[in-house]
């Protein structure tokens, strides 16, 4: 089982622990571990299709079951495992205790109602605030995050916005009933550059600022650096590297990771060719035996190809790889 | 055709105005001049919506500009009709983001490639076919294959194929990797540069991707609403920005890794970020459009468009305080 060390002392606020889901019989993610203290940022990387998407789905119990379902292990919020808990239980826990963005705030939000009517709405269902003072809130989250004229928004609807303000619409949805968690799906990717780097800069104040446990899912290598403390490596359905950023990303030991930090053109010089992953990345049903990543990898033994490799630690960080770097 | 002193493509003041639903006019082209040499990649980066697409689209006759001229080989385009329009039209080709939307789901590779041949009627389409798939690095039983059986990487290598049946002398390629996944990006990055050292190619390659339109570029152009508003040589536009926006984008782009790592302290914050939000397209305030979001604006800059002009040989910006504009972060090699 793959296993992270707690860098902090205090008690995580999300310990997931050897989570698997299936779909139809066929694994889409395997034995997957990690939890994540107060105030902490775990980033989760990984290629598309690798599994990260329905990971925050099953914290958050939003799974399309069926087709996918549970298979093993546990997700314990705050102590509590979610990964049986009747769905009314559930409910007041997503509207409360934990948040979730999403990559493309449109599905979120409802076309149909003002910005207002949607933020206001959870703080008058969980918290019993009467309209007023729910409206009264909204406009103060919505100057939390950096929304311009909160009220003069109130009356809006979402296509009045741009992608960036539907953005923060969406955290400030998450945020209102003050969670304990905040999961964030690959939040920035349908944002521009500097629009990105506004919304990672508010959502890493609030986690300051709140002591809030995030969940930060993308394929962005550098947004991952430059944000989380901690990194999760998946590739086809498993964590197949873990730990801090300066080990995990700056010195990797799979031979996947290693790979991918090496390829991408921000490590290397313009103008000549990059180090290159043959091959491509096998969709679930079609994973190999042993190592995933074996037959793209350089340095693959006959070993890999036949034995699932086992998590070893080095120091503050994990891998799985039989012939590590 | 190709007279060497002729720039291949010369896009000169170019205008698209799309109306909307609503009556709203939208300048995604406002101006726009550039030139492309033989041999050259040029680079256009810039946010959503800032009319990369629209601009590529507009080169190929894709779509019908509302004012400028576009020359290949010198020649205008908007002079040419029936036959000689075709031919020219064989000079320039396109690979698009979407490397499934691209092809035709029902049609065999080998067809899928050799479209263009049987449309321009050229023959010996399939010995071309298989010479174009070892070009790209695609086994020849390739072509009786249909896309579906292909990864997104070698859907692209299949688009680019395509794009190479005719010889053309310009490819644009408008985000050809960001569909990609990120160990796939790489395979395509270096077939784009061993096609160009092999073809000679000269290339228009749009991208959001700062760091792959770094490695890919010999001179790049940055857009903002509609605009070119810088275009200088690859180094010196990351090295030494010479327009405010364009150093905004440098500063938002996340470092090397390991930059990242050696600097990161307990406590860090993150890259500045350049605040505010892109114009209304259908609302264009006066004077120049980065204004409202950018630090070194003066009274001058909300009044009058400042024009795109050399600050150095062979870099422009459009800046009225081009001299003052601070080089923040540029994302550095390792
Ligand atoms: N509703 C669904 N029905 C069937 N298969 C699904 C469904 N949702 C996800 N999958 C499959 O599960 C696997 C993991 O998908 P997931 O969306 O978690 O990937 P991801 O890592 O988030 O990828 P991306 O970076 O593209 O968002 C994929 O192979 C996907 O096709
Ligand atoms: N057919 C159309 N009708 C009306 N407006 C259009 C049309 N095509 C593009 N536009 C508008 O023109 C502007 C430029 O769009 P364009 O697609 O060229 O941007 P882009 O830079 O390619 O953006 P992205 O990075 O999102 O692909 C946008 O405001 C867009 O909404
Ligand atoms: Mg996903
Ligand atoms: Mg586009």
């Amino acid at each position: 089982m793959t296993r992270l060390p707690e860098t902090s002392p205090t008690e995580p606020i999300l310990s997931v622990e050897g989570l698997s889901l299936d779909l139809r019989g066929t694994p889409l993610v395997e034995d997957v571990s990690f939890s994540i203290a107060p105030g902490e940022m775990l980033g989760l990387v990984g290629e598309s299709g690798c599994g990260k998407s329905v990971t925050a789905l099953s914290i958050m119990r939003l799974l399309p079951t069926p087709p996918i379902a549970i298979s093993g292990g546990r997700i314990l919020f705050e102590g509590t495992d979610l990964a049986g808990l009747p769905e009314a239980q559930m409910r007041r826990l997503r509207g409360r205790r934990m948040g979730m963005i999403f990559q493309e705030p449109m599905t979120a939000l409802n076309p149909v109602f003002t910005i207002g009517s949607q933020i206001a709405e959870p703080l008058r269902i969980h918290e019993g605030l009467s309209e007023r003072a729910a409206l009264e809130r909204a406009a103060e989250l919505l100057a939390r995050v950096g929304l311009p004229s909160p009220r003069t928004q109130l009356a809006r609807y979402p296509h009045q916005l741009s992608g960036g303000q539907r953005q923060r619409v969406m955290i400030a949805m998450a945020l209102a009933c003050g969670p304990r968690l905040l999961v964030a799906d690959e939040p920035t990717t349908a944002l521009d550059v500097t629009v990105q780097a506004q919304i990672l800069a508010l959502v890493d104040g609030l986690r300051r600022d709140m002591g809030l446990a995030c969940l930060l899912i993308t394929h962005d290598l550098g947004v991952v650096a430059e944000i989380c403390e901690r990194v999760c490596v998946m590739y086809a359905g498993r964590i197949v590297e873990a730990g801090p950023i300066a080990d995990a990303l700056g010195a990797p030991r799979h031979r996947y990771t290693r790979a991918l930090v090496e390829t991408i053109p921000l490590s290397n010089p313009p103008g000549r060719p990059l180090p290159s992953i043959p091959g491509n990345v096998p969709p679930p049903g079609a994973r190999p035996r042993g190592c995933a990543f074996a037959d793209r990898c350089s340095a693959a033994l006959d070993r890999c190809r036949a034995e699932t490799p086992p998590w070893t630690m080095d120091g503050a960080r994990g891998f799985a790889c039989w012939n590590p770097a | 055709m190709s007279d060497e002193t002729v720039p291949l493509l010369e896009v000169r003041n170019l205008v698209k105005h799309y109306r909307e639903a609503s009556g709203a006019r939208v300048r995604a082209l406002d101006d726009v001049s550039l030139t492309v040499r033989r041999g050259e990649v040029v680079g256009i980066v810039g946010e959503s919506g800032c009319g990369k697409t629209t601009l590529g689209r507009t080169i190929m006759r894709l779509v019908e500009p509302t004012s400028g001229e576009i020359r290949v080989d010198g020649v205008d385009f908007a002079s040419l009709s029936g036959a000689k329009l075709k031919a020219a039209r064989r000079r320039v080709q396109m690979v698009f983001q979407d490397p499934f939307g691209s092809l035709n789901p029902r049609h065999k590779v080998g067809v899928i490639i050799a479209e263009p041949l049987v449309v321009h009627g050229v023959p010996g389409a399939k010995a071309r076919v298989a010479e174009l798939l070892d070009l790209v690095g695609l086994p020849g039983e390739a072509a009786g294959r249909y896309p579906h059986e292909f990864s997104g990487g070698q859907r692209q290598r299949i688009a680019i194929a395509r794009a190479l049946a005719l010889d053309p002398a310009l490819i644009i390629a408008d985000e050809p990797v960001s569909a990609l996944d990120v160990s796939i990006q790489s395979q395509i990055i270096n077939l784009i540069g061993s096609l160009r050292a092999r073809l000679g190619l000269s290339m228009i390659f749009i991208s959001h991707d700062l760091s792959v339109v770094r490695h890919v570029s010999d001179r790049v152009g940055v857009m903002y609403f509609g605009k070119l508003v810088e275009l200088a040589p690859t180094s010196a536009l990351f090295e030494r920005p010479r327009h405010p926006y364009t150093s905004a984008l440098l500063a938002s782009v996340p470092r090397p890794v390991k930059d990242v790592v050696r600097e990161k302290r307990a406590g860090a914050g993150l890259v500045a970020a350049a605040p505010g939000e892109i114009p209304d397209p259908a609302n264009p305030p006066p004077g120049c459009a980065y204004a409202a979001r950018c630090p070194l604006a003066e009274p001058r800059c909300r009044e009058a468009v400042p024009p795109l002009a050399a600050v150095e040989t062979g870099h422009e910006a459009a800046c009225w305080r081009s001299g003052e504009v601070a080089a923040r972060e540029p994302i550095t090699s390792a």
